[in-house]
């Protein structure tokens, strides 16, 4: 299968075109192809696992095709070790998030099945992507599909959340296209040649002044920031999860917020890599306000889902953190725990609209003793809440060891203080499940609620798989990513070097910088 | 057997999935009977590849199987791997056989309870993660049984989900281990950093090669920490006291005899880092005394029969802490043998009271038990002259040689060997002031409750008559049997490596003097509670109200720590959050704003393209990128 990547791309994105052709009063026949097609996807995508070139640090599956062939930008893509893990993840959270909502959009079923379905096509494509313009529009045509979901099938104030999310991630990224331009402009500048490829762009920074290489880096990092989002620009990740569908959420924490984490090991560390050493110290710092607030705003919630949300923060806080300890631990422990919060975090966003679409409240304060009047739906909660708080054998504690351990072996202050992240994980999990599912029933309304039904049990399902599999065995998942992250340190590490050694030799920095480039070409293709 | 380690945590685990997912349909024979196979079976299984290891391995040396790599990246490398040694040995016996016998009890204790099933499935759950954490052969896998034992006591602390105050305590126990679980974490971070291993016998080699001292007493102390929380130790006692909310079954095994002994156990096996690091020890048996008689003086004034036993437990486990503190490791892990006889003794008689008593726990309700279940009376005398220190029973061994060597220990200044000393024996004094407090107000006397729980008086079924007489057998003769030619000493000494200058055994002197002593404290707790509770009852406790209102009420309130801890710690920080929330979000979110405004002034020279419509903006940025490449190009 050459062009795997392509298909997990364009499947979905033809899908939606037949979708859209269709009455929408075929209802049942729109939800089942959107549940098919997704489905499919991810056996397909299947096929990245099992074709996995195992040991190989670069792009797999490549797809090159020119696009623009005049401004040098192609339609290239492929997956390494960095990406393959997210990309399935996209696929698997897409079917989940049709068969739980299969029963609650009763609001323009068709638009729902269509909006998911072109946001998955964005979301591989965002992962995928080997040229950065083609990125940068994957990167955006993702932001359409989210701002239709939250605005259509949000709550209350959905315009609100929908209008801040979409001011707050594009003020971001418009900033990293004005980086993106300028760092095209200069690698043309150097070589004459123009060119979207992002290989092709690395070490194009080395010979910038470090102010200006500085401030190429805080306009990307902006961008990726927010997306995470970091500390203190998470504002608009709460008010958009508490609008947003319950699908909305999983897709928006599962995967969209990955596009940050991701951003910043796929373009920030290479690009950058001088300006990474000098600032990692600011973005760690970051991580690690964002990790001990978020925790601790969670847990003064009134609302459920803003206690995820908040969560997240805190959650996201520990990937950024391993990314900028700069080390190969922290940095697998940083990919695995993306793909844990998904699991985990989309999970938690699952059942709390279960029980949404039951009572219509989210507040903590109408529940209490639900464990009686839904057991199973108790348990798997507590199924949840345990990936998340990180118990050991299931998927959240080895990201979490992985991260904490490599970054304490650079950053051992930072690594303590995040580590209270861990205890109050915690507290605000242990009190939202006591609340909820414990204590006598206060409430008369709580005495009647439906247990979870065997679609929503169906959904969940996949990703406790995963939450258990990733906890006992996460080798299937490092031993993939380890080579890619190997050569990524060790091209940060080789481009700061290089500078070092030219600074020492003292020859003109124009002119060694052209012979470096070339140099630093050669390795990278 | 003994190539098939992984069985034994496997058994129970078994049990705990097939009671989990079918035991509420299959009904109550079926869970009975899954329960007691997979922890008998845990229990014959360990026994036997117990006697093959010796077979194999008269010295004592490590056996290790490792399972499979669990996770490898960068310089971290983890397996699944367990390991026998003498030391595992003895906590793999106690664990499973204790456990198997509290199984049993719980059969005929829970029969009449909701959620039988789900209590068995938990309580499989838990031996299955005390049986990892004992039988890793490195610290995350002890790690992974340390949270898990956690995760079971808090599910059955909140096993009565539908009280306020179970899931409270549930919480309560979670959280504040979770503190300790901290320090336990950044020592394994500690040791991949600097030692590169969490195995425990690289750990103890490279260790004893000689690394700087500062990192092996950070180390300990970090362990400490995380054993203060599992074990109960100030400050991290407070949630023991609180977990008596669970069914009384499970207070014996996991919060008596096992899980909260896990904490020894770690130091026991960490002892080469510990005996490298005396200033960590000095600290470990300055907790450990001052929390066994700080507790004591508050299980002096409690009335709840359990609580008197909680904070017993608490006590008890500081001086096991005095043992491994002042490197008397053997003593620690005696002490912690001979209180899982008698505690668990202990435990399992007071839910044989309360059984009896139709759910009451207070003592001042009862009295007078003594005819009406003799067996229950027995047992629990027994144990109680155990606990207390009476030779030849268990705990007087244990005890005595735990305090002999606070006074001999060649790790710790005069000054503190004297502190030490001297607290734990006023904390013994007080032990058996409050145990036979606890005799004389239950057994003796007249009877102070209901007629209608008078008339329901009964001893109870075998199933929990037999663990308390074995368990009362071993509390007699346990520790002399233990004692006798040094028969434990001699078995745990492969487990300390040798290191110059840091023996793990040293000579008690004036031994037999102090036994006379430690005779003497015991004998004077008990005549002191005699007189004042065989005599005259409640009464006892009400003079003494009158007489010293402001101890009397200190003691009765726990010395108000909950409440410190409230005041200090859990408001405060719940001000921050509140203020980081409504505040700190808010002063973002305006600056988002105003940025906005700026931006919209900019932009209204720009006003033609500001439709409102978002998919235009998308548009336009489009073209605008792509003017600007035809721009450059």
């Amino acid at each position: 299968m050459i062009l795997l990547l392509s298909s997990l791309i364009w499947i979905p994105i033809i899908a939606a075109l037949v979708l859209a052709l269709m009455p929408g009063s075929w209802v049942n026949a729109i939800k089942g192809i959107g549940l098919f097609v997704s489905a499919a996807m991810f056996v397909v995508s299947l096929g990245l696992v099992t074709g996995w070139r195992e040991g190989f640090a670069g792009m797999q599956f490549p797809e090159e095709l020119d696009w623009i062939p005049q401004w040098g930008i192609r339609y290239g893509l492929g997956v390494d070790g960095i990406s393959l893990w997210l990309v399935l993840l996209t696929t698997l959270l897409t079917p989940v998030v049709f068969l739980a909502s299969w029963n609650t959009i009763h609001k323009h079923p068709k638009a729902y099945v269509i909006a998911f379905l072109i946001m998955e096509a964005g979301t591989v494509g965002v992962f995928a992507a080997t040229d950065l313009f083609l990125f940068y529009v994957f990167f955006e045509l993702t932001l359409l599909p989210m701002y239709v979901i939250i605005g259509v099938w949000g709550g209350k104030n959905r315009i609100y959340a929908a209008v801040k999310f979409f001011l707050f991630t594009i003020a971001g990224s418009l900033l990293m296209l004005l980086g993106i331009i300028y760092l095209v402009f200069q690698h043309y500048h150097e070589t004459q040649l123009i060119s979207f490829t992002i290989t092709d762009l690395y070490g194009t920074a080395a010979n910038l002044s470090s102010y200006t290489q500085a401030l190429l880096f805080f306009a990307f990092a902006l961008a990726f920031a927010i997306k995470v989002p970091l500390f203190p620009l998470h504002t608009w990740l709460p008010d958009a999860h508490v609008e947003a569908p319950t699908g909305g959420s999983i897709i928006l924490a599962g995967v969209m917020l990955k596009m940050g984490t991701y951003g910043f090991l796929r373009f920030v560390l290479p690009f950058f890599p001088e300006a990474t050493a000098k600032y990692a110290g600011v973005l760690i710092a970051l991580s690690v306000i964002g990790i001990i607030y978020g925790a601790l705003v969670a847990w003064v919630q009134p609302d459920m889902k803003k206690l995820v949300a908040y969560s997240s923060v805190s959650h996201l806080g520990f990937c950024v953190l391993g990314i900028f300890a700069l080390n190969q631990t922290s940095i697998e422990g940083s990919i695995l725990q993306m793909v844990n919060h998904g699991l985990s975090t989309g999970a938690l966003f699952l059942l709390v609209g279960v029980v949404y679409e039951r009572r219509h409240t989210r507040l903590l304060a109408d529940y209490g003793g639900l464990a009686e009047t839904m057991p199973v739906y108790a348990v798997c909660f507590v199924i949840a809440m345990l990936s998340s708080v990180g118990l050991p054998g299931l998927n959240g504690f080895v990201g979490e060891f992985l991260i904490l351990s490599g970054s304490f072996q650079t950053h051992p202050t930072a690594a303590i203080l995040s580590a209270t992240g861990v205890i109050l994980a915690a507290i605000y999990l242990l009190w939202l499940i006591q609340r909820v599912f414990y204590g006598p029933i206060t409430n008369e309304e709580n005495r009647n609620v439906p247990e979870i039904a065997w679609n929503e049990i169906g959904a969940l399902v996949p990703l406790f798989v995963f939450i258990v599999w990733i906890g006992v065995h996460p080798n299937t998942f490092l031993s993939r990513m380890s080579p890619s992250v190997q050569q990524l340190l060790s091209q940060v590490q080789h481009e700061r070097e290089h500078k070092v050694l030219q600074a020492r030799v003292g020859q003109p920095p124009a002119l060694s910088g052209q012979a470096g480039e070339l140099a630093i070409h050669g390795g990278a293709r | 057997m003994l190539t098939k380690l992984w069985l034994i945590p496997l058994l129970p685990f078994i049990g705990f999935v097939l009671n989990g997912l079918f035991g509420k349909r299959l009904g109550k024979a079926f869970v009975t009977g899954v329960a007691l196979v997979s922890t008998f079976g845990a229990a014959v299984v360990g026994t036997m590849a117990a006697f093959q290891y010796h077979a194999q391995y008269p010295e004592g040396e490590r056996y290790v199987q490792t399972v499979f790599n669990w996770f490898t990246s960068g310089s971290i490398h983890a397996d699944v791997a367990f390991q026998l040694d003498p030391l595992s040995i003895v906590m793999l016996m106690v664990v499973t056989w204790i456990g198997a016998l509290i199984h049993l009890y719980s059969v005929g204790y829970m029969a009449h309870e909701d959620g039988y099933w789900r209590y068995f499935a938990y309580l499989n759950l838990f031996l299955s993660e005390m049986l990892v954490l004992i039988l890793g052969a490195n610290y995350l896998v002890m790690f992974v049984g340390w949270e898990g034992v956690g995760l079971c006591s808090y599910l059955l602390i909140g096993f009565y989900y539908k009280t306020d105050y179970a899931p409270a305590a549930g919480k309560k126990a979670f959280v504040v281990n979770r503190i300790g679980d901290f320090g336990f974490l950044i020592a394994v971070f500690l040791m991949f950093a600097y030692l590169g291993t969490a195995d425990f016998g690289l750990v103890s080699h490279r260790a004893a090669a000689g690394v700087d001292a500062w990192l092996l007493t950070a180390i300990c102390l970090l362990l400490f920490l995380g054993a203060c929380g599992k074990s109960a130790q100030i400050p991290l006692y407070v949630w023991l006291p609180d977990a008596m909310a669970g069914p009384t079954p499970v207070s014996a095994l996991i919060h008596a005899a096992t899980m909260v002994t896990a904490g020894v156990y770690m130091i026991a096996r960490s002892n080469a880092l510990y005996r490298l690091a005396p200033d960590a020890m000095m600290v470990v048996a300055i907790v450990g005394s001052v929390t066994a008689l700080f507790a004591a003086t508050i299980g002096i004034r409690q009335w709840d029969i359990k609580k008197v036993l909680a904070y017993s437990t608490v006590s008890q486990l500081g001086f096991m802490f005095i043992g491994v503190g002042v490197g008397a490791f053997t003593a620690g892990v005696f002490h912690l043998v001979t209180h899982a006889f008698f505690k668990a003794c202990l435990f399992l008689g007071s839910g044989s009271v309360i059984h009896a008593m139709s759910g009451e726990q207070d003592i001042r309700k009862m009295g007078g038990l003594r005819s009406k279940i003799p067996i229950t009376y027995w047992t629990f005398l027994i144990a109680t002259i155990a606990i207390a220190g009476f030779p030849p029973f268990a705990g007087f061994f244990s005890k005595d040689e735990i305090l002999g060597s606070a006074l001999s220990s060649p790790y710790l200044p005069a000054g503190v060997r004297y502190l030490v000393w001297g607290l734990g024996s006023v904390a013994a004094l007080c032990t058996a002031y409050y145990m036979f407090r606890l005799v004389f107000l239950t057994f003796f006397g007249d009877f102070r409750g209901t007629h209608e729980q008078e008339h329901h008086l009964h001893e109870s079924p075998a199933t929990m008559t037999i663990p308390l007489i074995v368990l009362a057998t071993l509390s007699t003769i346990g520790g002399f049997a233990l004692a006798w030619h040094h028969t434990l000493a001699k078995w745990l000494e492969p487990i300390y490596p040798k290191i110059e200058g840091r023996e793990s055994e040293f000579a008690i002197a004036n031994e037999v003097p102090l036994m006379i002593v430690a005779t003497i404290i015991a004998a004077i707790g008990t005549w002191l509670a005699y007189v004042r509770f065989y005599k005259r009852g409640l009464a006892a406790d009400e003079s003494f109200a009158q007489s010293s209102p402001a101890i009397a009420r200190g003691m009765e309130n726990k010395w108000y720590v909950d409440e410190l801890y409230e005041a200090i710690i859990v408001r405060p920080l719940e001000k921050i959050s509140l203020f980081f929330w409504k505040f700190i979000d808010a002063i973002i979110d305006g600056l988002a704003a105003m940025l906005g405004y700026i931006v919209q002034g900019f932009g209204d020279l720009m006003r033609f393209f500001q439709t409102g419509n978002v998919r235009n903006y998308a548009l336009m940025l489009f073209l605008g990128v792509i003017v600007f490449m035809w721009v450059i190009s």
